[in-house]
């Protein structure tokens, strides 16, 4: 089947005005933050990784007509019912009927503080050299590919400049396809805006973004 | 009307409020999850990991040179100098605001934001109007935003593609000279670390 995503938004039109809110309005609703914590309690059972996490949101058919936790809570769904830890009947029923499948580690109140700060790091330790240098031109991918990336559409076949070098990192295209962590150099990348839009692009704009190795060709 | 945990009945729930309910029964009924470890993550996005985290460290870099300037060189560390650190801001890079130059912060493919530093995105940053439409028309956003920028300064906008978090150091506001570091700190709003406003000044308070 092939891999479609809904949340490739950079550079589409008609979605209108921004709506600002408040900076001291977190949640909207009590589920909302229940959500939020059964999403990171269930990431820390290591049942899947972050990017495996971002590809069940980014899938789900109606992607465009949820609000931000309604994606996150149909993604964990869709997850937990893909890895076999619970059924939807059980979901539909709000019952647990099987037993558990066996997960590496249940996150306890005691240790949350903790896991936070050490987070999930992603830099590797180089294995070879970075095939690109500061201030090299490249040009990304043009063409999509059948699964997860983290390449926007707006940014494919562009030409730009390498600005950073960042070291290797996990490479996302990889570990939300289960291939393992696969590192790759990541890159800081800038492009004039001209390059991306045309005519319509204002003077000193200018848009940049982190590029895995793989989604870059000497330009 | 409102309800309570040990409600027997939930005809008062929403569909997704019994849906959100149903799934937590079913994870903790399989031990999967501990539901005082819910609270505690909950609790420590409302109450401890938010955007005066981020205040503190533009403040430290306003009245400290030595530290602004290993805050541009290595923000990770820098950042964790002040305490914040994990979880959404492993990789940190600090980008200043200068008369010249505006920096603007995006996530076009989903939600990325430096959660130590800034708590947890407010819903406009996930919204698909500034998602699509940042990257392709800053100066119109930040029009909507209040802020207007000189004809002739350059902007910058950092899409947020891999797992690097960008924090935004704010220009420091003029006759702010006999300030502290906590009255500076009190300046600088969450919109100003992503670029979408700018850090208020005393009279602005």
């Amino acid at each position: 089947m092939p891999y479609t995503t809904h949340a490739d938004l950079g550079g589409r039109p008609d979605f209108g005005p921004v709506v600002q809110d408040a900076e001291d309005s977190v949640f909207h609703a009590a589920w909302e933050s229940r959500v939020l914590a059964l999403s990171l309690a269930m990431g820390a059972t290591g049942c899947w990784n972050l990017d495996m996490f971002r590809a069940a949101r980014e899938t789900l058919p109606d992607y465009l007509d949820l609000s931000y936790y309604e994606i996150w809570l149909g993604g964990l769904e869709d997850l937990l019912v893909a890895k076999g830890l619970v059924t939807a009947e059980e979901l539909a029923a709000g019952r647990a009927r099987h037993p558990p499948k066996p997960v590496s580690r249940i996150l306890s109140a005691d240790q949350v503080a903790a896991r936070l700060a050490k987070g999930s790091p992603t830099e590797r330790t180089p294995t070879s050299p970075a095939r690109y240098r500061l201030g090299q031109r490249v040009v990304t991918r043009a063409t999509p590919v059948d699964h997860y990336t983290r390449l926007p559409a707006y940014l494919r076949g562009r030409t730009g400049i390498i600005e950073r070098i960042l070291g290797p990192h996990v490479f996302a295209d990889s570990h939300a396809q289960g291939l393992g962590e696969d590192p790759q150099w990541l890159y800081t990348v800038v492009f004039e805006a001209r390059e991306l839009w045309g005519t319509e692009a204002a003077p000193g704009h200018r848009v940049s973004f982190d590029a895995w190795q793989p989604y870059l060709e000497p330009a | 009307m409102g309800h309570d945990h040990g409600h027997a009945d939930h005809s008062e729930l929403s569909e997704i409020e019994r849906r959100v309910r149903a799934l937590e029964t079913v994870l903790t009924q399989k031990g999967y999850i501990d539901p005082a470890a819910l609270d505690v993550l909950i609790d420590t996005y409302q109450t401890k990991i938010g955007p005066r985290n981020g205040a503190r460290v533009v403040a430290r870099a306003w009245v400290d040179r030595a530290y602004r300037d290993r805050l541009l060189r290595d923000a990770t560390s820098a950042i964790a100098e002040l305490g914040y650190s994990g979880r959404q801001g492993e990789h940190m890079i600090a980008v200043e605001n200068t008369p010249g130059r505006h920096n603007v912060v995006v996530c076009t493919l989903c939600s990325c934001y430096p959660w130590p530093v800034l708590g947890l995105p407010p819903v406009w940053y996930k919204s698909a109007p500034y998602r699509s439409r940042v990257v392709r028309d800053p100066r119109g956003v930040l029009l909507e935003f209040g802020v207007t920028l000189p004809a002739d300064t350059e902007i910058r906008v950092w899409d947020s593609s891999a797992e690097v978090r960008y924090l935004v150091i704010p220009e420091r506001p003029a006759g702010t000279d006999g300030l502290d570091e906590e009255a500076l700190s009190a300046l600088v709003t969450r919109d100003s670390m992503i670029g979408t406003g700018l850090a208020r000044t005393p009279a602005e308070v």
